[in-house]
């Protein structure tokens, strides 16, 4: 045996077998990561949509049920980031075989890279799946398309680059599960995901306002329908301002070694 | 002399202040076999993990072929294949695949015919599409050492390769690791087997408490601290040493009934004959005699024994 003895200052081979490697499982796991979310969606349309959406009158222009699609998408995006990334480095972290990507010829950057590359693919693949569903139960029409799949795929990103942070730093699987469950969750819902901000009394409009996901949703249904609770800027801003202290967070963690390495 | 691998001052303190390794100066040859022999906890694994980027050291450095494992670290860990202790294994994944994962990520291009040649070495063809969790213990480690040379390093680490494993598949490791030393991998295996470093190992180093206390070769060590002994069993337990026998420092054993006479296994009179002439002149009957060789063990335990002893 000989070693390899040419090392390019990137290892596509390295990034490519962790990214294969993960879709893999997404795709031995199809039935529970893709049907399960798509026919919870379906079940919020047929509740919210077409159940009581018929007795609700339009919001901002929108019909209920297209109005909540936007946020359906989201609430399903942000959740399926979160767990499929943290899963996707934890569970290595759990049976122990993170060792061999440790040490590995791989910069902490393609170690990234390919996590969560992989994990935010299945987010896009899930949210453009749940956008196809939706379009069965409601006219859709998509003003600003770029921006859509911009807001889409930086959230996809933003959130599976929190998703590898969290799966770093649980050390249970129960401390995996609790963030998701007590915080983003909750979240979600109170985001705006079934409702425009305007339509809450006076100071809980306010509060609202500290809430991230709110920006999130806003800004994903201005893409759709052209209206927004809050400025589509001030929303970028807030996503690309979350993506930012995600990347310092994981740089943080390559650079000490925390949980990782010691 | 073309050193592999080269440790100047490699040291870990843990965030704890726990002081897991001291300094350490170590060469190691190409194409040898050499064993990390210790008691639990001794810093074996830290020493491995940091040779290979797991564990990142405090002070010090680890050349690897020249290349250091912080800053040149691509290259470093290129030439490396490291099988840990614990079984880990991406248990719903076949050994085919998790071969083929493991080439990938240290950015070898495919090889099937290599891979299948691998695993029929490693008597895992068979098994190769089958899912890791359906294999044995034993397979299940054959797949981790398959993974460590799929990218086929010059250098391979095994972390206590038959912690666990029964007596048959300690020899079958045992055989493997000569035959990937004959193909030219320079291989460092961690043990506190003494008979694994004694029967393996072309040279040793000995580590306790986060100490290289001493590194030898197998066969000089075992010359140097290598004592035989000779035991007589009296048939008639004798009241006193009789000083006639002050020459050979003889002393009891067990008991009164037992003489023991310890000697050099190299120098060139034992001094036995005349031992048991002199026994017979002083009409000090036996009914057996027993001479054995210190163990690598018995140098061990004295070693470590030793260092305590100085500790107190």
């Amino acid at each position: 045996m000989s070693a390899p003895v040419a090392v390019p200052a990137f290892n596509r081979r390295g990034v490519w077998a962790i990214y294969r490697f993960e879709l893999a499982r997404f795709g031995r796991t199809l039935w529970t990561s893709l049907i399960t979310p798509v026919i919870t969606t379906a079940l919020y349309f047929i509740v919210f949509g077409a159940a009581i959406g018929s007795r609700m009158g339009a919001v901002d222009g929108v019909s209920y049920g297209a109005f909540i699609v936007p946020g359906l998408i989201m609430l399903s995006l942000l959740t399926e980031s979160i767990g499929n990334s943290s899963f996707g480095i934890y569970f290595p972290r759990w049976t122990g075989s993170i060792y061999e990507v440790l040490s590995a010829p791989l910069s902490p950057f393609e170690i990234v890279l390919a996590y969560v590359g992989a994990a935010a693919t299945k987010s896009v693949i899930l949210g453009l799946v749940i956008l196809f569903t939706a379009s069965f139960f409601v006219d859709l029409h998509i003003v600003h398309p770029l921006w859509m799949v911009a807001f889409l795929l930086l959230t996809a990103v933003s959130f599976c680059l929190f998703g590898f942070i969290l799966g770093v730093w649980a050390s249970s699987w129960e401390q995996l599960q609790v963030i998701p469950l007590l915080i983003v969750t909750p979240l979600t819902f109170l985001g705006g995901a079934f409702y425009s901000i305007d339509m809450l009394p006076g100071n809980w409009k306010t509060i609202a306002l500290f809430n991230p996901i709110v920006y999130l949703i806003s800004g994903f249904r201005w893409s759709f329908y052209n209206t927004s609770d809050v400025a589509v800027g001030i929303s970028l801003a807030a996503v690309l301002g979350f993506l930012l202290l995600c990347l310092a967070i994981v740089w943080w963690i390559f650079r000490t070694g925390y949980r990782l390495k010691n | 002399m073309d050193p592999v691998i080269t440790l100047n001052g490699l040291a870990k303190t843990y965030a704890s202040g726990l002081v897991a390794l001291q300094p350490i100066d170590l060469s190691i040859e190409r194409g040898e076999i050499f064993a990390l022999l210790g008691p639990n906890g001794a810093g074996k694994t830290t020493l491995i993990s940091m040779v290979c980027g797991i564990v990142t050291p405090t002070a010090g450095q680890a050349l690897i072929d020249g290349h250091d494992v912080v800053r040149d670290y691509r290259a470093a860990r290129a030439r490396v294949g490291l099988v840990p202790q614990e079984l880990a294994t991406e248990t719903f994944e076949t050994p085919w695949a998790s071969t083929r994962y493991s080439r990938g990520l240290f950015g070898c291009a495919p090889d099937p015919a290599y891979l299948e040649r691998l695993l029929r070495d490693l008597s895992l063809w068979n098994k190769a599409h089958d899912r890791i969790q359906t294999l044995s213990g034993g397979m299940k480690r054959r797949v981790m050492i398959a993974k460590a040379l799929a990218h086929e390093p010059a250098v391979l680490f095994l972390d206590e390769p038959t912690a666990g494993v029964d007596v048959e598949l300690r020899a079958d490791m045992w055989a493997l690791v000569r035959r990937l030393r004959d193909q030219g991998v320079t291989i460092i295996l961690t043990t506190h087997y003494i008979d694994e470093a004694e029967e393996m190992a072309d040279r040793i180093g000995v580590i306790d408490k986060g100490r290289l206390v001493l590194v030898e070769e197998k066969a000089r060590l075992m010359k140097q601290l290598g004592k035989r002994q000779l035991i007589v069993q009296l048939t008639e337990p004798l009241s006193e040493l009789p000083v006639a026998l002050a020459e050979w420092k003889v002393e009891f054993g067990d008991d009164n009934a037992q003489l023991r006479y310890v000697f050099d296994a190299h120098r060139e009179h034992s001094g036995i004959p005349e031992l048991l002439r002199r026994l017979d002149e002083l009409q000090i009957n036996y009914r057996d005699l027993n001479s054995s060789q210190n163990s690598l063990e018995e140098i061990f335990v004295g070693l470590v024994g030793r260092r305590q002893g100085e500790g107190r």
